[in-house]
């Protein structure tokens, strides 16, 4: 029996029954696919049809409807009453009924005016029941629509230009993370090395590469009078340094869940509301020193790290679970390399200190602020461009007049580089000039990595 | 949704910090309800570029009239969730009648029944998505995982009566998208449009 001939056998109970109910009207709702006049009394029994859906048949939600499964149970209608068939209203509607309780409701409608209303409506309503469109929103679009919108009207509270790609790198990879399920979030990922030759790549997840993104943007957030990281969601290891991550094998009894999400978009958005609201917001503004990663960084370069070291993550969490990632746009990318390379100095003494870097004799000794030897580093690229590093000391300034060696690096290549996702011998660098001061500075970008 | 259930409180911070001008709080706002906006406009309008186009107007005019909403009047979300579906047909019904009088197929009647059919849709996926998460996860179950109510009840760890009401409750809420009829001005936008 299909439903057009169950339906008939409907509509011959209700001309028995003297015509009762005019039950045609169900299939005219607005908006409901089977809501075309001609689909009764002629019988096509659609899915918006009244009577298409008794108890539970196979297809999908949208398929046609189910054949009947069993003919209505004599007995069942006598055995419920009013006000549990009209309990059953929702389920018989979205065809979720066992057979018996679906024909005694079917029973109960012809004779109900009130549940028939009912019913046609909550029927109707299963027609807009559509699975949701999993769109990926272009995260470029961001940028477009915010820009658009301050172009229109001037905002009295920019972001600051220097925190803008923080503003941006957490928002792109917060829309990575927007249509993760369970699997994702748990997805293994594989850290770099802390220290090259030193242990193994560290192992973590999706979750616990965001709930690492959360405990090391809170040293920013603390140093700008915030509450850092916290609250009950929060994995005890979070905050740890990953020094001790792995002193007793594992210290994270309660590994990151999806939970970290929160917290940390949280956190991110407190930073930029933060530093835009202090009006330290012009070319001069973020100046205030803070304690970074080991180091004193201003907290206008803080920030720009955190916006690296999120990218980064997020290149690591979009390859765990094999998705697209682009680079930042190239005026946020520039603003990365232009830190990676004013940090080189620095970074080429620490190495020196450490007893890493090539000996002392071709050192020159340099007045603070004078010229010193330099190497010319070439950025190709968008968000390329060239700076003159300063060989010899932290306190020199890079001179043309004094350059020793050329580099040309492509931009990602050189980021990946100084985020320790590239080794050094791994990289592709055009020389010329003095290759030991080269490698030193490639060493050096990588030692950047451990930040 | 996280933010199904957020306080008004963080509504009127918002609307504040937007009307200070702080274009930290539009990031904020896009962040939170992009998606929301622009997948109600994809759904009446079937166009990607379109849709975008939709959203850039509906966050230009949250910025630039952060005080046509009225925190009383209902969530931000609501609000925006209008803003949006009402753009968006505003746009599907220009578009139509544009291809109407390049001398296009079909009747300005058709147009209009499509425009309408858009809306609702819209305006039922928002419902949908704004309502209390218990409910939308029986719809989910019984609906599109085809769980019977008693499955659904045992699946939710309810019982069986809740599931029952729940399925009805929810089909209740979302039959109300058929409500207020042909797409009118929504409470709250003001004169820009």
């Amino acid at each position: 029996m299909n439903g057009a001939e169950r339906f008939e056998a409907y509509e011959d109970d209700l001309d028995g029954l003297g015509g009762l109910r005019d039950l045609g009207d169900l299939d005219d709702l607005p908006g409901h696919p089977g809501g075309r006049a001609g689909a009764w009394p002629s019988g096509q029994g659609g899915p918006g049809s009244l009577v298409g859906l008794p108890g539970r048949g196979g297809g999908g939600p949208a398929g046609p409807p189910p054949d009947p499964p069993d003919p209505p149970v004599p007995a069942a209608p006598a055995a419920l009453e009013h006000g549990v068939l009209r309990s059953l209203l929702g389920a018989w509607a979205l065809a979720a009924c066992p057979a018996p309780e679906a024909a005694a409701v079917e029973e109960h409608l012809r004779g109900c005016g009130a549940c028939a209303d009912e019913a046609r409506r909550l029927r109707g309503a299963v027609g807009l029941l559509r699975p949701p469109e999993s769109l990926d929103l272009d995260p470029a679009l961001r940028a477009r629509v915010l820009d658009g919108c301050l172009e229109r009207r001037p905002p009295r509270v920019p972001v600051p230009a220097w925190a803008k790609p923080y503003d941006a790198e957490t928002a792109r990879l917060d829309a990575l993370l927007q249509d993760f399920g369970d699997a994702e979030w748990h997805a293994p990922v594989r850290l770099p090395r802390p220290h090259p030759g030193g242990a193994a790549a560290r192992r973590t997840t999706v979750a616990g590469v965001v709930a690492r993104l959360l405990a090391a943007d809170g040293t920013v957030a603390v140093a700008l009078g915030l509450p850092g990281p916290s609250g009950p969601d929060r994995a005890p290891a979070a905050a740890a340094p990953p020094a001790r991550a792995g002193a007793y094998g594992r210290t994270v009894r309660f590994p990151p869940t999806r939970s970290v999400r929160e917290p940390w978009r949280e956190q991110a958005h407190a930073v930029v509301r933060t530093v835009s609201s202090t009006g330290d917001t012009g070319d001069t503004g973020g100046r205030t020193p803070v304690p970074y990663g080991g180091l004193t960084l201003s907290l206008r370069d803080a920030v720009l790290h955190r916006a690296f070291a999120c990218w980064a993550h997020a290149e690591d969490i979009a390859d765990a679970v094999d998705y697209p990632y682009a680079a930042p746009a190239p005026d946020h990318l520039h603003r990365m390399i232009d830190l990676t390379a004013r940090l080189l100095p620095g970074a080429l003494a620490a190495r020196r200190r450490a007893g890493t870097a090539a000996p002392g004799p071709r050192r020159h000794l340099v007045a603070a602020g004078g010229p010193g030897r330099s190497l010319r580093l070439e950025i190709e690229g968008s968000g390329g461009g060239e700076w003159l590093i300063a060989l010899d000391s932290p306190g020199a300034m890079g001179s043309a007049d004094h350059e020793v060696a050329h580099a040309v690096l492509d931009g990602t290549e050189f980021c990946r580089l100084a985020a320790g996702r590239l080794a050094p011998e791994d990289a592709a660098v055009g020389r010329s000039g003095d290759r030991e001061a080269i490698r030193d500075v490639l060493l050096a970008a990588a030692s950047l990595g451990r930040m | 949704m996280v933010d199904t259930d957020r306080p008004p409180r963080w509504d009127r911070t918002m609307q504040q910090r937007l009307a200070r001008g702080e274009a930290a709080a539009l990031g904020e706002l896009y962040d939170r309800f992009a998606s929301l906006v622009r997948g109600l406009a994809h759904r009446v309008l079937g166009d990607e570029a379109a849709a975008d186009g939709v959203t850039r107007e509906v966050f230009a005019h949250a910025w630039q009239h952060p005080d046509a909403y009225d925190p009383g009047q209902g969530p931000l979300r609501t609000w925006l969730a209008t803003l949006a579906r009402h753009l968006a047909v505003e746009r599907l019904r220009a578009t139509g009648t544009a291809a109407l009088e390049r001398g296009g197929p079909g009747s300005a009647e058709e147009l209009e029944r499509t425009v309408r059919r858009a809306s609702v849709a819209a305006r039922a996926d928002h419902i949908v998505q704004a309502m209390p998460v218990p409910l939308r996860a029986a719809l989910e179950l019984a609906y599109f995982q085809r769980r019977d109510y008693r499955q659904t009840a045992a699946d939710l760890g309810v019982t069986e009566d809740e599931a029952r009401r729940r399925l009805r409750l929810g089909l209740q809420l979302l039959a109300t998208a058929h409500e207020s009829g042909a797409p009118g001005t929504p409470p709250g936008y003001g004169g820009a449009a």
